[in-house]
């Protein structure tokens, strides 16, 4: 045992012995969230610290699955018109009882109502309650026109009343943005002036509760007592923002935190062969793309997009990037998924072919710039190198490449603007297990401007996609898919890079975590053997 | 012809030989500046010939040899003798070409802040009064922020980039220069020579840069060489920071920044770059020290 | 006494006016529209954008903007954050103090380890003693100390797990903050181990800040001794049959001290530029790693205040040494 561990240990044994057991787990997470409340945001770092553990939605995935479970709905009925959803709300369900903040009532429709309001509703005095602020989820999964209007039936029921049928409707209720927050504490917040506060210091439901936030450096949470779903085994929950995955790893081996989240995939031999800490994977529901901005030229020429994609060697990035824990992408949704078109054939990769395309196509002396993140995501563990590789590539076929870089808020936020200079490389995971949420979000014209990053709008393809919506057949819907994969291989507005493997190290003393096929990370249930 | 012998501003050409010489004689007398001199020399050859000694291209990326440990470990071949790093590129390829950028970042930022300085100190130094005050409070201000913030802001305004990173650490070390040429011109200025000088008839700026100058060589070399190894050790760690030269180029910070996830995993990524910024700025540093000695033989030890 | 100090002060004062013109030029100087630059938001509605202007002050002439932003300096206000909306100032303040427990403790290793190495150098001149002693110092002093830091956190957190990887202290403990300095505040919680794991994670961080000042304050305090043992009373002192012990520990090194305390005073630049380098290093919350990420937000409310507080802070120090140096140093006080 090292004399650090040690000292952890006589810690622990002499805060055990003091009647205090508080049990406490460490999370080194890898970034800073952007804010407290899910619905402006779309980055998984931030849905961690605010929606997973504060706050809770009307129906939740089940752990480990994107099966739908009743959430703080515990029964709903659907309309046979599929227009109609009635959700009936679990009795008895507490807020947070805050430093800032002491609830008064419990959780009624009115909360479910403003939750959704405030996003959708440009008059609403929450819509804006941070300047500039854009509600991207509800956006792109274009939830404006889709909700006709929500109706309080009484406390505990609400209605949804759509403008037509959406399938997918139930699953995206589960997601993260549609998190139930607290009409009372905004109402207060508003009579105090202090609005921007929603956003500093939540209030929710969840399975903990915000304590404090060192800016960049540390998240205390502390269990709910009051959560409905039951006592958590753990008494503090701590996360210790650590953005580099070497230094997150050094700190797990040496015990100073309990479990992080993606490993340099250079370590994962190192981490198997550790006794001392588990290591789980999952092939991850996810993708990893290059972002085209097909509204500027050369960059509109389909032509141009497909040679390019041919001029990249996918392998070496899967060797040097991923370290050979991933595979090519064909398709911008992953294998795993239902409506995978099987038979699609990639872009062979032939440098000679290309430049020859490009010619034809009447680009010559190319420039051009690539995006490349600054952090760590689980679709791509360094897009900076996955950068220097496409650079070295498209040299080969005559494409000069400047790689650019912004801080990872920054770089989310100037991505998704319709006159970026340059192509993007960004990626996915899925948030409710449906082709919808990667299709219908990040490649159809409701989309342009936001999470579509390759400005991409093209008809038959969003209609192949709202088709799809609007129908509650899966065969049929996976048909509809297929086809429009085919229309996006044509048209390639991306080039689609590798699906990942996702890794998830922890110390062996952890149980009871469930890997999220969605990339989420949640600690409602764990716990930590002594 | 001229009607009065110059001589305040020519000396003859035997004493300035002698002066050379008795320069390095004290020079010479210090073990370590020598081996200082030879370090920076054998670099500058290095950095001359990188083309000719490289083993491969700098930004050759080997896609069949990703890390390869150095020639010397287990799995290690003389093909690559210090390794490769994440994307197959040669370190040792990548080392030679880095002393050019190390080598040409310290002398382009000197002279920018040698005679900027100089310029600055001699009209300061020199005019007094009002002039003088204004331009001493500017340098102030200057120093007055830490030399790497200061830089790395104007970094953030310029954008990031190695002539960006070069203007800004020119311009973060060049009060030191101002302050001593100013300095020392306040010293000479009431001299014999110069007022003797100036009765012959001497124009300003001849004064200037042939009478007084000349003599206030000696701080403003070994401040030149402290500069040197400063402005290496500040473009290293802008790079390392993300703010310097950017990737692919070969520059010892930005492999720095590049190499920090492989500290456990490949130690010879993160090892060797910042070996040989040491190595560098251990060398300048202790010419610089033996310039000091032999220049100023007041302090001079051992 | 008070005329030498008043003195001191006003010379000060246009060399700060300079830096509050440099901090307020340096946005207006940036690419890209500055109303946009400085409310941080992007796709704004033109009534937004007029009321932003208005609220920043940019449709007045540039002489009453920079009126205005000293005006709001006088009274506390740097603006607000454009990260977490609150205001600079107290964001600076909260972070402040990790970086000054981290700074005194590496000057205070710097000098106690510096000062006697220096002056057992400048007795023991040409030994092996003193070659080995200004050999290190001169590698610290051509150190980059981002890889220095590197190497010593895989030595000694990696390799041997002597010292813990990053932070002020093991999250673990949790008390409130009183005075903002790990180990005071630790103390004064009570908890078990607390003080010991401040402790631990000071260490390695110190030694990475302290060796750059370290390094001058032992080759300066050498030269300043050597220079004063040459002096004739020094000779005059051992002829007289003084012991040495006591001639240089009592005579010889007080006079020594006076060009080696403005060395140490002026070593807070040295910290500040160090604090950046090691507080990224070692995810040490305090001003330095803050600024770096507030320059890569491109938050620049938070850079122009930082830049301000910093400078104000190296200026404020310096004056604080040169007033200690013409108290020690009587012959400059009558100048």
């Amino acid at each position: 045992m090292t004399g650090y561990s040690k000292l952890l240990m006589s810690v622990a044994v002499c805060l055990a012995g003091a009647g205090a057991e508080a049990k406490t787990l460490v999370y080194c997470s890898e970034g800073s969230p952007e804010g407290f409340d899910p619905a402006p945001y779309t980055a998984g770092t931030t849905f961690d610290a605010s929606s997973r553990p504060v706050y809770n939605r009307l129906v939740e995935f089940e752990k480990g699955s994107t099966t739908v479970i009743p959430g703080l709905a515990e029964s709903w009925e659907v309309s046979e018109d599929g227009l109609q959803y009635t959700f009936h709300l679990r009795p008895g369900v507490k807020f947070h009882t805050t430093d800032w903040f002491t609830p008064t009532r419990e959780l009624t429709a009115d909360d479910v109502i403003f939750s959704f309001e405030r996003q959708g509703d440009a008059e609403n005095p929450w819509n804006q309650y941070t300047a500039g602020i854009s509600y991207e989820y509800f956006n792109s999964m274009d939830m404006g026109s889709l909700i006709e209007s929500i109706e309080k039936v009484d406390d505990l029921t609400v209605r949804f009343s759509l403008t037509r049928p959406e399938a997918p409707f139930l699953a995206n209720l589960a997601m993260d943005f549609a998190s139930i927050m607290s009409k009372e504490y905004a109402d207060q917040l508003e009579a105090d002036g202090r609005m921007s506060d929603l956003n500093q210091q939540p209030v929710g439901t969840g399975p903990f509760q915000l304590v404090a936030y060192q800016q960049d450096a540390v998240i205390r949470y502390r269990s709910n007592p009051d959560y409905w779903n039951g006592q958590q085994p753990i008494d503090d929950l701590v996360f210790a923002i650590t953005t580099d995955p070497a230094v997150r790893l050094q700190k797990l081996q040496a015990g100073e935190c309990h479990i992080m989240p993606y490993p340099a995939p250079a370590d994962i031999e190192a981490i198997r062969s550790d006794e001392n800490l588990t290591l789980m994977e999952q092939p991850g529901l996810n993708v990893a793309y290059l972002a085209y901005n097909t509204q500027v030229p050369p960059f509109d020429n389909p032509q141009v997009r497909r040679a390019l994609n041919m001029a990249m060697n996918k392998q070496a990035i899967i060797d040097a990037v991923f370290q050979g824990t991933g595979e090519a992408a064909k398709n911008p949704i992953p294998p795993t998924m239902w409506g995978y078109n099987e038979e699609i054939q990639d872009d062979t990769y032939d440098p000679e072919a290309a430049r020859q395309m490009l010619e034809e196509a009447g680009v010559s002396d190319l420039s051009m710039k690539v995006w490349a993140m600054p952090v760590q995501r689980p679709y791509m563990p360094n897009a900076r190198r996955t950068a220097e590789l496409i650079q070295e590539d498209f040299a080969e076929v005559g494409v000069d490449v400047e790689i650019v870089s912004y801080e990872w808020g920054e770089y989310l936020d100037r991505s998704s603007a319709t006159d970026r200079d340059g192509a993007v490389i960004l990626g996915w995971t899925g948030d409710n297990g449906d082709p919808d949420n990667f299709l219908g979000v990040l490649l159809s014209c409701a989309g342009v401007g936001e999470a579509n990053r390759a400005q991409w709008c093209n008809e038959e393809f969003t209609d192949l996609i709202n088709q799809a919506k609007a129908t509650s057949d899966q065969e049929e819907r996976a048909e509809l898919y297929r086809q429009a994969q085919v229309i996006f291989k044509e048209e390639a507005p991306w080039a689609t890079i590798a699906h990942s493997t996702v890794f998830m190290p922890m110390s062996s003393k952890v149980q009871g975590y469930v890997m999220s096929p969605l990339g989420s990370h949640q600690f409602d249930g764990v716990d930590i053997s002594e | 012809m001229t009607a009065t012998p110059d001589l305040a501003s020519k000396p003859p050409a035997g004493t300035r030989r002698q002066m050379l010489a008795e320069l390095w004689f004290y020079f010479s007398q210090n073990r370590g500046a020598v081996v200082g001199l030879w370090v920076t020399i054998a670099l500058v050859v290095v950095a001359l010939a990188a083309p000719l000694i490289a083993p491969h291209d700098p930004t050759m990326q080997y896609r069949d040899a990703f890390l390869a440990p150095p020639a010397w470990q287990e799995g290690g071949s003389s093909r690559f003798l210090l390794g490769t790093d994440a994307i197959g590129r040669d370190i040792l390829s990548r080392l030679i070409y880095g002393s050019r950028y190390s080598l040409f970042i310290g002398a382009v930022v000197v002279s920018i802040a040698l005679v900027g300085g100089i310029v600055i100190g001699l009209v300061a130094g020199f005019f007094g009064g009002w002039i003088d005050a204004v331009i001493m409070r500017v340098m102030d201000v200057i120093l007055a922020f830490p030399s790497l913030l200061l830089a790395l802001v104007l970094v953030a305004i310029l954008g990031p980039g190695l002539l960006n990173a070069m203007i800004a650490i020119a311009l973060v070390l060049q009060p030191h220069f101002a302050r001593l040429t100013r300095a020392a011109v306040m010293a000479e200025k009431n001299r014999e020579y110069v007022i003797a000088a100036q009765v012959a008839g001497a124009g300003r700026l001849r004064l200037m840069f042939r009478t007084i100058l000349p003599n206030c060589l000696a701080p403003l070399i070994v401040q030149g060489t402290l500069s040197f190894s400063n402005a290496i050790l500040d473009a290293a760690a802008l790079g390392f920071l993300g703010m310097g030269a950017q990737p692919p180029t070969p520059e010892w910070g930005t492999m720095l920044a590049e190499a920090r996830e492989f500290i456990l995993r490949a130690w010879w990524v993160v090892t060797f770059p910042g070996l040989a910024i040491l190595l560098t700025v251990l060398a300048i540093n202790l010419m610089g020290d033996g310039l000091r000695d032999a220049l100023d033989p007041k302090l001079k030890r051992s | 006494m008070i005329r030498f100090i008043l003195g001191k002060l006003l010379y000060l004062v246009p060399t700060f006016l300079g830096v509050t013109i440099v901090a307020f030029g340096f946005v207006r100087v940036l690419p890209g529209d500055p109303v946009l630059l400085m409310a941080g938001e992007r796709g704004i509605s033109p009534e937004r954008y007029e009321q932003l202007m208005q609220q920043l002050g940019y449709d007045q002439p540039i002489w009453w903007q920079y009126l205005e932003f000293l005006g709001r300096l006088f009274r506390g206000d740097l603006g607000d954050s454009l990260v977490t909306k609150s205001p600079v100032l107290g964001e600076f303040l909260t972070l402040f103090p990790a970086t000054v427990e981290l700074a005194l403790c590496a000057i205070l290793l710097a000098t106690l380890i510096g000062i006697p190495a220096g002056v057992l150098a400048a007795v023991k001149r040409g030994s092996w003693f003193d070659q080995i002693s200004m050999g290190t110092a001169l590698i610290g002093y051509s150190m980059p100390i981002f890889w220095w830091g590197l190497l010593l956190i895989i030595l000694f957190s990696g390799v041997l797990a002597w010292t813990p990887v990053s932070g002020r202290i093991s999250l673990l403990f949790y008390f409130p903050e009183v005075t903002g300095f790990m180990l005071i505040d630790s103390l004064l919680s009570g908890q078990d181990g607390a003080f010991g794991s401040a402790l631990a994670h000071l260490i390695l961080p110190t030694i990475v800040l302290a060796t750059i000042p370290l390094a001058v304050i032992a080759r300066q305090t050498r030269s300043a001794m050597l220079e004063v043992l040459g002096e004739d009373y020094v000779r005059t002192a051992r002829a007289k049959g003084l012991p040495w012990r006591r001639v240089v520990g009592v005579h010889a090194l007080r006079n020594a001290m006076i060009p080696v305390v403005t060395t140490i005073g002026l070593q807070i630049g040295v910290l500040m530029a160090g604090a950046i380098l090691t507080e990224t290093i070692f995810s040490w919350p305090g001003i330095g790693k803050w600024m770096v990420d507030s320059i890569f937000r491109r938050d620049y409310p938070a850079v122009q205040g930082g830049l301000l507080m910093i400078a104000a802070i190296v200026m404020a120090v310096n004056l604080i040494v040169d007033l200690l140096y013409g108290l020690i140093n009587p012959r400059i006080r009558h100048v």
